[in-house]
């Protein structure tokens, strides 16, 4: 009984340390197209959604900085790279399957038990605006 | 001769990039075609990524042109480490921003798929590499690693389809390469994106040997040579061995040499071999095939003519020791630097290696003659056919160089009329060593089967391998008519000489009787002479006397006449 119970808090606690995690991602994007707007928009929704508060998000246009796609290991466009928290992973696509985004950011655990933060959303708009523009 | 090739073409046809790689620029005719891709497919370890490399290299050292290498399976550092063992300093290279190397990680593993996605990144990472340091040639080695670690392959199909017209329209010779599939040239399919130009290589496995090979499969625009080409990595990367690049073309010389053996020479119409000609010395074990390319050696050095002896049965050392033993010493002919004796097992690699190995070591060397010793034990390496093709090669190349060349062939048996390997039609004289068993012992018997150009000698004629190498017997005949040979012909030669002996001796008894009887005569002659003087003295004395005699007579009777007053003195008065 004590193992099971042990268990439980664990797996709280570390829904707990998810949930408290800071994420830095960063979306290569390769010039203005639909495709590139699309992903934009649909990880902005999903960081807003589930990483509210505790995420940094920087739109890079790898043709400004084609250096920087190099760096990356950038191949397909639009990626969204997710340094932190590790692993590393690369997430290709326009984020419109947001059932894969979340797999892919490790973020499927905590999708049941999060809760919606939109009193948040409107600062870190306009900041990753900032970056995108 | 590339460059000249490609300059010949008018200016409406296609232009080649050339690659530089020894071989491949003959059998593509100039190169790969300019500003398309190119691709090189094959299994693994084949050589894709050499071929690829050396291609950027020798852009950009010998023709100027400065290439960007995008490697999707070793990194930069990699690389570098496993072309210097090739000779390709590729630090150098890319510090000198003549090639650029771009190392594409991509992992399965941490990519995850959200939608809609192109490969833009992969065009920018291209785009930017070419026109930072101003690139004519592009490797992608290998682009099938995106099929790994991309799930959409509709996407990667039109981007790969972009990919390729970009590259075109970047105007960059572009080599792309790709896995061998099972029933394809590529696992995933990329000949069909690439229309211009298709290269196949090949390692089989033949006999526990492997031989690579490559095979232009198509090349839209130009004539190319289509049999599938031997290659070889080396030490100095690739090189390609054109069938194509040899022919019938060399010269003849009149001039003649000798065999090293005086009355060899003789049989091939006074004169011995020609130069620059092939010759074959064929026979079973122990026939002494050996001993005639020594004696042939010997001769060549003592005309100051440099010589190169492959052996593929015995060490230097052992060629050496076994010919001093005939008289003829190797080793101050290898000291003299006349003479290089390089021998190898046959199995040790492949026929192709065996004849680049040659053909370097020839180039090297120039010798005037080579020795290949024995031919025969190629066949272990390869079929017949590549043993047949590689021979063509070698002996169609060293009479390009006008090198007389002498190999020896190992028969299994007497009665085998072949030489092996049916490479007697390639050979311009054939002698034949061969064996008699007659009388509880093995003769050795040679003949000329054929040499071109010259009235041979057609009889077999029994040779000795003495301690002052190889000697050729008097001719020998039977009562029977038949060869003799051996001690059959040395009691021959006895018999003959004892007859001769005894004939001699009788002749001078002969001699001496009649001397004698002739000085016995003399004697008498000499008696019968003095005697006939006595006789005619006697003779001469007695008519003397008798002259007297009537002188005497006749005065006394004139005087009595006179005394007496006679008639028929007065009458006569």
């Amino acid at each position: 009984m004590g193992e099971q119970k042990d268990t439980t808090q664990e797996f709280e606690e570390a829904l707990k340390w998810l949930s408290q995690e800071k994420y830095v991602l960063r979306l290569f994007v390769a010039g203005m197209n639909p495709k590139s707007l699309q992903s934009i928009e649909n990880i902005k929704r999903i960081c807003e959604t589930y990483l509210a508060g505790r995420y940094q998000l920087e739109v890079i246009d790898v043709y400004q900085q084609p250096i920087l796609a190099k760096d990356g290991q950038i191949v397909a466009a639009p990626t969204l790279v997710k340094e932190l928290p590790p692993p590393l992973r690369k997430l290709v696509g326009s984020m419109s399957d947001t059932e894969r985004v979340l797999v892919g950011m490790d973020l499927h655990i905590v999708m049941a038990g999060t809760v919606d933060h939109p009193a948040e959303t409107k600062t870190q708009k306009q900041k990753d605006d900032g970056a995108v523009l | 001769m590339t460059e000249a090739n490609t300059a010949d073409i008018n200016s409406a046809s296609l232009e080649k990039s050339p690659t530089g790689i020894n071989g491949l620029d003959e059998i593509t005719d100039g190169g790969l075609p300019k500003g398309r891709p190119t691709l090189i497919a094959g299994s693994a370890g084949s050589g894709k990524t050499l071929i690829s490399m050396q291609f950027l290299a020798q852009g950009a050292l010998k023709y100027d042109e400065p290439g960007v290498f995008v490697a999707f399976e070793e990194n930069a550092k990699e690389l570098t480490t496993n072309f210097a063992s090739l000779g390709i300093d590729l630090n150098d290279l890319t510090a000198r921003k003549k090639i650029l190397i771009d190392y594409i990680y991509i992992d399965s593993s941490e990519i995850e798929e959200t939608g809609e996605y192109d490969l833009e990144g992969l065009f920018i990472r291209l785009g930017s590499a070419i026109d930072s340091i101003g690139a004519k040639r592009v490797v992608l080695d290998t682009i099938e690693v995106l099929f790994a670690g991309f799930k959409n392959y509709a996407i990667l199909r039109s981007e790969l389809r972009r990919l390729f017209r970009y590259l075109k329209s970047k105007g960059v010779t572009a080599i792309v390469t790709g896995e061998r599939g099972d029933n394809t040239l590529t696992r995933f399919g990329l000949e069909e994106y690439v229309a211009d130009c298709v290269i196949l290589l090949d390692n089989r496995m033949e006999q526990q040997i492997a031989t690579r090979r490559m095979r232009i499969v198509k090349y839209r625009g130009s004539k190319h040579g289509t049999n599938e080409y031997p290659f070889l990595i080396e030490e100095d990367g690739i090189s390609v061995l054109p069938i194509t690049s040899l022919g019938l073309e060399h010269i003849a010389t009149k001039e003649r040499i000798s065999s090293g053996i005086k009355r060899l020479d003789n049989m091939l119409d006074g004169k011995g071999y020609f130069r620059g000609s092939s010759i074959l010395i064929s026979g079973t074990a122990g026939s002494g095939k050996t001993s005639f390319a020594a004696n042939f050696v010997d001769a060549a050095c003592r005309r100051n003519e440099r010589c190169v002896y492959f052996a593929f049965e015995e060490s230097p050392s052992q060629i050496s020791r076994n010919m001093s033993s005939i008289g003829i010493d190797f080793n101050s002919w290898i000291n003299a630097g006349l003479l290089q004796i390089h021998s190898s097992r046959p199995m040790a690699y492949g026929l192709e290696m065996h004849l680049l190995d040659m053909r370097k070591i020839i180039d090297k060397f120039q010798p005037e003659n080579v020795i290949i010793d024995p031919i025969s034990n190629l066949t272990n390496v390869g079929t017949e056919n590549d043993v047949k093709f590689m021979l063509t090669r070698l002996i169609d190349y060293l009479k390009i160089k006008g090198i007389t060349t002498l190999s020896t062939s190992l028969m299994d048996n007497e009665a085998d009329g072949q030489a092996g390997q049916g490479i007697s039609s390639l050979m311009d004289t054939w002698i034949r060593l061969r064996m008699f068993e007659e009388g509880d012992e093995r003769n050795r018997g040679l003949s000329v089967v054929k040499s071109r150009g010259m009235a041979h000698s057609n009889q077999i004629r029994e040779y000795l391998i003495t301690d002052q190498g190889i000697k050729l017997k008097d001719v020998y005949l039977g009562q029977t008519g038949g060869l003799l040979m051996g001690s059959i012909r040395a009691a021959e030669e006895a018999r003959e000489k004892a007859e001769t002996l005894v004939q001699q001796q009788e002749n001078e008894r002969r001699k001496r009787e009649l001397e004698k009887r002739l000085r016995s005569l003399d004697t008498q002659i000499a008696a019968l002479r003095s005697e006939f003087e006595t006789d005619e003295n006697e003779l001469n004395r007695i008519i003397g006397e008798e002259e007297l005699r009537r002188e005497a007579a006749d005065k006394g009777r004139t005087d009595m006449a006179r005394l007496r007053k006679a008639d028929s003195l007065l009458k006569g008065s």
